[in-house]
């Protein structure tokens, strides 16, 4: 019997390295958005989704931005989980292309005053763009580094003012029967959900990504808008968000419904906590030979260890 | 010319053909390894290729038997142990390539993760009881041991081959379908010999002959 799929090698694998530096060089020097998706779409077709097809403009930098070295354009949008495209590192690249993105609403709803239907453009026109460059921890034991283009989740929070009841926030991904060939696997239960407690969501770290690496959010990484809380692993970011739900009890996220006892709501990076079946001591940065040491809370316990005062991180893994 | 399809072919071109065959696997390897066509994560690549690729030579060796049995080839039997060795040749790679590339020597951390993952255990486990099959694998051994303490130790295999497979089952994260596919090869593999078993058995009872088992 055949087995490996992944260690095949696609004639456009070998080549689109060179064909993306020569893009992404074409980019640089021209900065023409207008003329770099026409480029981009005509040398990315079919296989994998087609990516960068617009550049951000005006987008500031942040303090919060590490000076780490970014993983590789290809790597980042090569080698994703989003299993409702299938569970190999390459199916999202391979088959979210289908997605369907336009048109593309957010919904904000729940314990809010103003709940509200968005339109992603007019959200877009609302909220000030940002390159946040995060380190990203999959709960697997690998880790990369990605410069994203969002916006401060606070700042969509603070506009739907939630009410006294609101503790949890719900995250709702989109669910597209005919475009999503992974629904059909035995493994989640769909729509993928995720949470956050309210404060998590609050904090300043916590943004929603439209973009990365200058450019709007490749499918397989979950356009047209996903979370992004780096010191949680990975998959607490959402992918395809089109529901933000304020609720008084903790949301069951498709993860704990999967397997309770591996998967906690808080799943905050923790070399300490080890994964029930792996250990989470270290890592694997994508683009490395040598694992490195796992930091606790990803490296950014100086801002959030302070969420978690007097917790049981053990407990509430 | 006709190529020969018939019974001495084993002896001629099938077997040298198979053992380059079985080496494909690992040349794809060292290629993409110096192309770096291994993908983002060439470390897990190695690690899953070489972990299946054992699997799928365990599963081949045990189906030699079947099929011997079924199609009547009993030159197959001329490469079982070939088979076998292959499937050792790649249980060696994939225990290297986790304690070289993956835990780069880290003897700490190596036996930590034998001794608390369940499926670390399992898989160390099945391939300690390689060893002694591999060892025993020459003509020379065959004769010191005794066919029939030969045939006894081999049939560790068995132990090797569900071991190999719940070593699979319990790393994957949530989607079982690749290891269940393994497992279902490995319970029809394993349920013919029963049948085999059986039917022997049965003959051995009407022709008034009192039951042998026979090997393997």
């Amino acid at each position: 019997m055949l087995i490996k799929r992944a260690t095949d090698i696609q004639p456009s694998e070998i080549t689109d390295r060179g064909v993306y530096l020569q893009r992404r060089a074409f980019i640089r020097a021209a900065g023409l958005a207008v003329l770099s998706a026409s480029a981009a779409g005509a040398l990315y077709t079919n296989r994998s989704a087609r990516a960068g097809e617009k550049v951000f403009a005006g987008v500031s930098k942040s303090p919060f931005s590490t000076t780490e070295e970014p993983t590789s354009y290809k790597d980042a949008t090569n080698y994703n989980n989003y299993y409702e495209f299938g569970t190999d590192k390459d199916s999202p690249a391979r088959y979210a292309g289908k997605l369907k993105i336009k048109p593309w609403t957010l919904m904000v709803e729940g314990e809010v005053k103003k709940p509200r239907i968005w339109a992603i453009e007019d959200l877009l026109k609302t909220m000030a763009l940002q390159e946040r460059i995060y380190r990203m921890r999959c709960v697997e034991g690998w880790s990369m580094v990605i410069p994203w283009v969002g916006f401060a989740l606070g700042d969509l929070i603070r506009q739907a003012e939630p009410t006294g009841k609101a503790k949890f926030v719900e995250f709702v991904s989109v669910y597209q029967s005919d475009n999503m060939p992974g629904l059909r696997l035995p493994v989640l239960s769909y729509p993928y959900i995720e949470g956050l407690r309210l404060d998590e969501a609050m904090h300043p770290l916590s943004i929603l990504a439209v973009g990365m690496y200058g450019e709007v959010l490749p499918k397989q990484n979950g356009a047209p808008i996903r979370l992004v809380v780096p010191w949680k692993y990975g998959f607490k970011g959402g992918k395809s968000i089109v529901r933000i739900r304020f609720v008084e009890r903790m949301p069951q996220t498709a993860w704990m419904k999967a397997s309770p006892s591996e998967y906690g709501f808080y799943s905050n990076v923790n070399p300490a906590v080890d994964h029930p079946r792996w250990s989470q001591a270290k890592e694997r940065r994508i683009g490395e030979f040598m694992k490195r040491k796992t930091l606790m809370f990803n490296g950014y316990a100086d801002q959030v260890a302070g969420l978690y005062a007097g917790m049981d991180l053990k407990k509430n893994f | 010319m006709a190529i020969d399809w018939g019974p001495r072919a084993s002896a001629g071109w099938i077997k040298p053909a198979i053992f380059v065959l079985c080496l494909v696997p690992f040349a794809r390897l060292v290629v993409g390894a110096f192309m770096r066509t291994l993908g983002a994560n060439p470390i897990e690549a190695i690690t899953h290729s070489t972990g299946t690729w054992t699997l799928s030579f365990l599963l081949i060796t045990l189906g030699v038997t079947p099929l011997r049995k079924l199609a009547g080839w009993n030159w197959l039997l001329r490469l079982r142990r070939m088979l076998g060795l292959y499937a050792f040749f790649y249980a060696v790679l994939h225990f290297l390539t986790y304690i070289w590339l993956d835990q780069f020597f880290d003897f700490a951390a190596i036996v930590k993760d034998v001794i608390k993952r369940p499926f670390i255990t399992v898989g160390f486990t099945s391939f300690l009881l390689l060893l002694p099959l591999a060892a025993t694998s020459t003509a020379a051994m065959v004769k010191r041991l005794g066919a029939k303490n030969w045939l006894a130790l081999h049939r560790l295999v068995y132990a090797v081959a569900v071991g190999g497979v719940v070593h699979y089952w319990w790393l994957v994260k949530k989607d079982i379908t690749q290891p269940a596919i393994y497992a279902a090869v490995l319970v029809v593999l394993l349920g013919l010999r029963l049948l085999f078993r059986a039917r022997e058995r049965a003959v051995a009872a009407m022709s008034g002959n009192p039951a042998r088992s026979r090997a393997v």
